[in-house]
């Protein structure tokens, strides 16, 4: 970790509930300018909603979110919009506008936002969808004509286009090909590297996480539970982790499945 | 008994809830639609929207009803030897009730239903979350321009609708009648008078406004997926139409009462 300084994002003992389901019970993260966190946890652990209370899209019931040292859970109106300015975000389900085409979606941030000329921003959009390994016939294509794949990387360019401090990628690669799942992963270090963006990542690809992160943090339970650098998450003696790296059935994480094949006859 | 009570208590509760909600959603939807930045793009888009393609279902609900209220009237008024008045009657219900409020109805079942489906869907699939972190105000951006765009084209599109009204009564006057044409037209002019224009305009202003709200509001409180983006297109019609029926009433009695 990182010394002085203040650090990007400092999250303090925040907690979510939706209604009798305790999403986030407590969780303490602290990532500083120019790092590359990646957060692991199971499939509704709470990733998701801790990158959205992030965005202020869930408002949480306890704990604090500062960004840049300032508390932002209190913001609202255009205080809130400035902080969101400086962060760019990849939704799991890319959500893409379905009433822009796809040059339009990239450059949504540029036109609406920062209020550049369409042109520009079109020839920007441009640059940025061939960095996501797309052809520039799909500029003009709307988000229904494009296949899973191709709707991410889309939703990716959107969140790099305008060139954000901050990036949130949830699940950059779940639906990718190997090969473009690495072009992605490249693509995600050099924005760190290049823009000197500060990444959070959300992923359940092992190989993945260590290709983007220098930095590892896995939830459990509504906690960070172990938090630690890339290089040491294959010598950790933490079960939780080991069991999920591994992918292990066994192990103190207990999946709640029921045998439905009990009492059939065959 | 107790049930009952408790049952009644927690429907008015419910019914406090929704209203005060949908009075804050209408204080906040109209601050941000008198303050910039205006997106003069997407006002247009849905005026043409609301205004020139609901031409055709406007058009032919009004000039039925032109016809059909000329034909009623005259078997009525025939047998008080009344005929002549028949061309008041088609051209003052026209344009005081029918034309607003069935213009305003159909639009609510066209307009009302695609914007809590759209919007509805942009909530469901996080779209509406995209455009918040992209730094826009879904408010502004979304529902700005429909209110304004409602606002402004349901009362021309009531001219439109008064104007075929009134031309399909004169045509069932005129050709199965056989009313004299020169007279029919006469009599209509003469009788119309600014005030029952007018609060045709007004009604038809607030119902454009009811109905983009209710479209807005019910789509964009949407949660569930697919069947809850249904669920608020079912209510976006259903409670505008509901509201444009007492809202007329209101809106009667206080041009026409004294
Ligand atoms: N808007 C919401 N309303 C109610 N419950 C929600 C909402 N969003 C998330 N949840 C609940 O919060 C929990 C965590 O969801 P989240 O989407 O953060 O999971 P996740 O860790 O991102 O999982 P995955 O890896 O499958 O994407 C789930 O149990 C989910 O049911
Ligand atoms: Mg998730």
């Amino acid at each position: 970790m990182s010394t002085a300084g203040t650090p990007k994002i400092e999250i303090r003992d925040l907690h979510k509930s939706f209604g009798r389901n305790r999403v986030l019970q407590g969780v303490n993260l602290t990532i500083m300018p120019g790092e590359s966190v990646v957060i692991i946890g199971g499939s509704g652990s709470g990733k998701s909603v801790l990158l959205k209370c992030i965005l202020g899209l869930i408002h949480p019931e306890q704990g604090s979110i500062k960004i840049d040292g300032e508390e932002i859970t209190n913001l609202r109106g255009s205080e809130l919009e400035a902080v969101r300015r400086k962060i760019g975000m990849l939704f799991q389900s890319a959500a893409l506008f379905d009433s822009l085409n796809v040059w339009e979606n990239i450059a949504f941030a540029l036109i609406q936002g920062q209020g550049m000329a369409r042109e520009e921003a079109q020839r920007t959009a441009m640059a940025r969808l061939g960095d996501v390994g797309l052809r520039q016939e799909v500029a003009t294509l709307y988000p229904a004509e494009l296949s899973g794949g191709m709707r991410k990387r889309v939703g990716l360019a959107r969140a790099i286009a305008s060139q954000p401090e901050i990036i949130f990628f949830d699940e950059p690669t779940t639906g990718l090909d190997p090969i473009m799942g690495s072009v992605i992963d490249n693509l995600i270090v050099k924005c760190v590297k290049e823009l000197g963006a500060t990444a959070l990542s959300i992923t359940h690809d092992m190989a993945s996480a260590k290709r983007i992160s220098s930095r590892i943090a896995m939830v459990f339970e509504g906690k960070i539970i172990w938090d630690g650098s890339t290089d040491e998450i294959d010598q950790t003696d933490n079960a939780y982790v080991q069991q999920f790296i591994n992918g292990r059935a066994d192990g103190p994480i207990q999946m709640q499945i029921q045998d439905h094949f009990e009492g059939h006859p065959g | 008994m107790l049930s009952l009570i408790q049952a009644l208590g927690r429907t008015f509760l419910n019914f406090l809830g929704a209203t005060g909600r949908i009075a804050l959603f209408t204080a906040v939807s109209l601050s941000h639609c008198v303050r910039p930045p205006f997106y003069f793009r997407l006002i247009g888009r849905q005026m043409v929207e609301i205004g020139y393609y609901s031409l055709p279902v406007v058009g032919l609900t009004a000039i039925f009803t032109g016809m059909v209220l000329a034909l009623q009237s005259y078997t009525g008024f025939a047998r008080f030897s009344a005929e002549s008045a028949i061309p008041n009657v088609v051209v003052v219900s026209i344009t005081r009730e029918l034309g607003p409020v069935l213009g305003g109805l159909m639009v609510a079942g066209r307009i009302g239903a695609a914007m809590a489906a759209e919007i509805g869907t942009m909530r469901v699939t996080e779209q509406i979350d995209a455009l918040t972190t992209l730094a826009t105000n879904p408010f502004k951006y979304l529902i700005a321009p429909r209110l304004i765009a409602g606002l402004t084209m349901l009362p021309l599109l009531t001219l439109v609708a008064i104007s075929i009204g009134v031309f399909g009564g004169y045509l069932v006057s005129i050709y199965k009648l056989g009313f004299n044409p020169t007279t029919y037209i006469t009599n209509t002019i003469d009788f119309l008078q600014v005030q029952d224009v007018l609060s045709g305009l007004v009604k038809a202003a607030v119902f454009g406004f009811i109905i983009t709200l209710m479209g807005c509001y019910h789509g964009y409180h949407s949660r569930g997926g697919a069947q809850g983006v249904g669920a608020a297109t079912t209510n976006a019609v259903v409670s505008a139409s509901i509201l444009i029926l007492c809202s007329n009433y209101f809106i009667t009695e206080i041009f026409f009462s004294r």
